[in-house]
């Protein structure tokens, strides 16, 4: 429940009008539906106007940079699904791709092993962005919307249920590319997918892009210039949406990003609906890089031919005996990087996702640190609602798209 | 790549005699070990001369029982450059003493270090002076050990129930 406090050393008594104002506190979370998890803003509000919005953090916090202190490599994954739950897929390519920076051994992975994980990571991206507007719309009041998003989440969900028989946590990709091989209805799927969804796409976009009451919810609400949000450091649509033409798949190519025809879309006006543009403009540019994936998905192995990294098949395991000791000592004792740190950096759905490592030339990481996007976009929200309407909070916290398992960590 | 990072060592250490102590390059990556009294200028130096406006990350590791000045406090910075390929990033590292630890804050370069020099102070207890509002950030405000330093165990719950079971005093209805 709000709790509201009256605080009464600001009290303010005007003598002309007889009228005493006071600025008044408003608890909004941390159990509130439209904070998207467990975020708790306190408000000082002169009516209905936000003097100072003050964020607390921190009550999803697992500790997760120190847990993987003390697990093997290749044990820290199942963690990393548990950031960014909406696109744990991306996440998992962000840490694998880490970790193989790391062992240096990014140019052994096979083509078809990285286009896969290109295709899941943009498909990733489209489920992250769908909840993202969805949600977003739903807190303003466009439920229909929402519906919409979800009903072609759960197909990306069916995608990837197929691929690694998870659908929320996926801790899919393996150091030194896929575990199995991709399922045969896998590029059926996605092709029924690439069909159907430009199709929910278009409706979604008539029903928020030019609709009247979206546009006043949204047009000139929680704005932020280009020079504030890279002094932020805010990234993702956040920094795209107030014109900074950054996204990390150009900038610092990873997975053969490079390879790929895609535009990066850039909205100039900073404010919730530049980023709503930006998301929908991204799904788009999505389709186009799932799309030259799939036709150009190649045939070979799925995993690298690196005994010391790389588990044996389990077919081997069961009838060879070196392969079953290679088993365990991986999985006992995990590789061992040589002593040194990486840092890696991917466009997750919600911004820059950066990992830093450090090994120590054992078999667990001496230092595991995240840099997750929403902790820093996060940061923007008391300047985006100073001034602004209580009403406006909801609708700058949404525009954001944070997700507060991956603030807290 | 047209950018050149031994022309940026010669420029900040002549702003800031001995202010780069080394140059690391591994993995593709280049790190530069900066002097700790010098960070502030040399970050300014950084932003206002070379481009960097960018701060990816700010972070620190505990070295505890491996070097002598136990903590290292890791600065991302990033340069966009004129073309979208064209974008640079450097680490940046001071190493601060076990005892006392105490560095300049940045966050009059990057107002973006606010948030995450708060997350530092709450995990390593590394102060940062010149830092307008140095509290906890993740965990309780009355919490006392500094979870990710090497010395801190896991296991060991009492420092959480001292904090909930204050907030259960406290918390009333």
């Amino acid at each position: 429940m709000e709790r509201v406090e009256f605080i009464s050393r600001e009290a303010d008594f005007n003598a002309d009008t007889g009228i005493r104002t006071e600025t008044m506190m408003l608890n909004m979370g941390p159990q509130h539906p439209a904070t998207h998890g467990v975020l708790r803003v306190v408000l000082y509000l002169d009516g209905e106007t936000v003097v100072k919005a003050v964020p607390y953090i921190g009550y999803l916090h697992r500790g997760i940079e120190k847990l993987c202190e003390h697990i093997t490599y290749q044990q820290c994954l199942p963690y990393t699904d548990r950031m960014d739950y909406l696109a744990s897929i991306c996440n998992n390519i962000g840490y694998i791709l880490t970790v193989e920076k790391l062992l240096g051994i990014e140019d052994a992975i096979p083509e078809r092993a990285k286009t896969a994980e290109v295709i899941l990571f943009e498909l990733g991206r489209i489920e992250s962005h769908l909840v993202g507007i969805g949600t977003n719309a739903l807190d303003l009041g466009a439920m229909s919307a929402f519906l919409y998003c979800f009903k072609e989440r759960e197909r990306i969900y069916d995608i990837l249920e197929t691929v690694c028989g998870a659908r929320l946590t996926t801790s899919y990709p393996r150091v030194g590319g896929l575990p199995l091989d991709l399922p045969d209805d896998f590029e059926e799927k996605v092709r029924n997918f690439l069909k159907i969804f430009p199709g929910t796409l278009a409706e979604v976009d008539s029903l928020l892009t030019r609709n009247r009451i979206w546009i006043d919810r949204t047009k000139g609400i929680a704005t932020i210039s280009a020079e504030d949000a890279i002094d932020l450091g805010l990234t993702g649509p956040a920094l795209r949406g107030s014109g900074v033409p950054y996204d990390v798949r150009k900038a610092m190519p990873y997975l053969g990003y490079e390879n790929y025809d895609f535009e990066v879309p850039v909205a100039y006006e900073g404010d919730a609906y530049s980023r709503f543009l930006c998301r929908m403009e991204e799904m788009r540019q999505s389709l186009r890089i799932i799309e030259q994936g799939i036709n150009n998905l190649p045939d070979g192995p799925y995993a690298a031919d690196l005994p010391d990294v790389v588990l044996p098949e389990k077919e081997l395991t069961y009838t060879r005996m070196e392969s079953l000791i290679r088993h365990f000592v991986l999985v006992y004792e995990g590789f061992k990087p040589p002593a040194g740190e990486v840092q890696h950096a991917v466009e997750n759905p919600k911004g820059e996702l950066s990992y830093y490592l450090i090994s120590d030339g054992t078999g667990k990481p001496y230092r595991m640190r995240v840099r997750g996007p929403s902790f820093v976009n996060m940061q923007a929200l008391p300047n985006m609602v100073k001034g602004r309407l209580l009403a406006d909070v909801i609708a700058a916290i949404g525009s954001l798209d944070i997700v507060l398992g991956e603030i807290d960590r | 790549m047209s950018f050149d990072v031994d022309s940026l060592i010669e420029a900040v250490n002549s702003a800031y005699p001995g202010a780069v102590k080394e140059r690391i390059e591994y993995r593709g990556e280049t790190t530069l070990i900066i002097d700790k009294d010098t960070i502030s200028g040399v970050c300014g130096r950084l932003k206002a001369s070379f481009g960097f406006t960018f701060l990816a990350d700010l972070t620190a590791v505990d070295y505890l029982e491996i070097r002598t000045p136990r903590y290292e406090v890791v600065y991302h910075v990033h340069r966009f450059g004129p073309e979208i390929d064209e974008n640079i990033r450097l680490r940046l590292k001071a190493e601060v003493d076990g005892q006392n630890p105490k560095i300049d804050s940045v966050t009059h370069i990057w107002s973006g270090a606010d948030w995450l020099e708060r997350e530092v102070y709450d995990m390593f207890g590394i102060v940062f002076t010149g830092h307008p509002d140095l509290r906890r950030i993740l965990m309780p405000e009355d919490y006392e050990p500094f979870p990710l330093r090497k010395d801190f165990d896991v296991r060991d719950r009492e420092a959480s129930k001292r904090s909930f079971e204050r907030a259960l005093r406290e918390g009333g209805d």
